[in-house]
């Protein structure tokens, strides 16, 4: 059960994260909008995109797997473990996304990888 | 174009600075709410199993509510922090979360953090440097609406 919970929220985290990422490159939001009396404007504008609205769709299975991934399992193990995402987005970060990840870039994504990986263990 | 240069120098100044806030609200908020829901889920006395009314009722409980209205302002708020800057900058930037909520397991549930997760907890500092050396974004994007 747990580690079947891990890949419910690696894969539906993968899928939200790169169409958030891709969609909100698109239309950024400016700095003035996240003044909190903008933020139900905010919201509104952002339901109405239907890549985020996928993504949140995604994010919301992540969380539920997550509600009972800590049911089951110590917080230190739950949060790290499902980190195993970082690196499989940043590779599709490059192959999806077309970012420039730096060798520097690739070499932090690695130590974060191998680091989560510790913590799981 | 010498005021140009000028205009343009302090605009990246300031995307850094509003980048490097927003990192720091995306972090709090993602260690804060997994933390009450953390609290909440052991809190609570039934076994949940897998019908979902049990975990929509869960919802509704103190600390779990407040975790999830945490992650709400967390998802929100990563939305915005993945326009300004590469996904491939933000994960890694943002699992300094993955060491903080590991020192909460320690402190608070009195989880039995092994050697092995000091290191991995030391690697991801590492991996976080190296990455916030770099720059945030790195691909083209339309001004802001």
């Amino acid at each position: 059960m747990k580690w079947l919970m891990v890949a419910i929220i690696v894969v539906s985290t993968v899928l939200a994260d790169l169409l958030q990422s891709f969609e909100m490159k698109r239309h950024t939001v400016a700095v003035e909008d996240l003044h909190p009396g903008r933020l139900a404007g905010m919201v509104a504008g952002l339901a109405l995109r239907v890549p985020l609205v996928v993504a949140v769709f995604f994010m919301a299975i992540s969380f539920f797997a997550f509600m009972k991934l800590l049911s089951v399992a110590d917080l230190s193990f739950a949060v790290p473990v499902t980190a195993a995402s970082v690196a499989l987005e940043t590779v599709l970060a490059r192959l999806v996304l077309k970012e420039n990840v730096t060798p520097l870039r690739w070499a932090g994504a690695l130590c974060v990888a191998c680091g989560v990986v510790l913590l799981a263990v | 174009m010498a005021e140009e240069a000028h205009l343009s120098s302090s605009g990246t100044r300031r995307v850094d600075l509003k980048t490097k806030l927003l990192t720091a609200f995306v972090v709090c908020t993602n260690v804060l709410g997994n933390f009450s829901m953390s609290w909440g889920m052991k809190h609570q006395a039934a076994d949940l199993g897998l019908s979902p009314l049990a975990y929509i009722r869960l919802i509704f409980t103190p600390w779990v509510l407040l975790g999830t209205t945490l992650l709400i302002l967390w998802l929100l708020s990563r939305m915005t922090l993945l326009g300004w800057a590469d996904l491939s900058y933000v994960l890694p930037v943002t699992s300094i979360g993955y060491v903080a909520s590991a020192v909460l397991g320690r402190v608070f549930f009195g989880e039995i953090v092994t050697w092995q997760r000091w290191l991995g907890t030391a690697l991801i500092v590492v991996g976080i440097i190296c990455v916030g050396l770099t720059a945030a974004n790195t691909t083209k994007q339309e001004p802001a609406r």
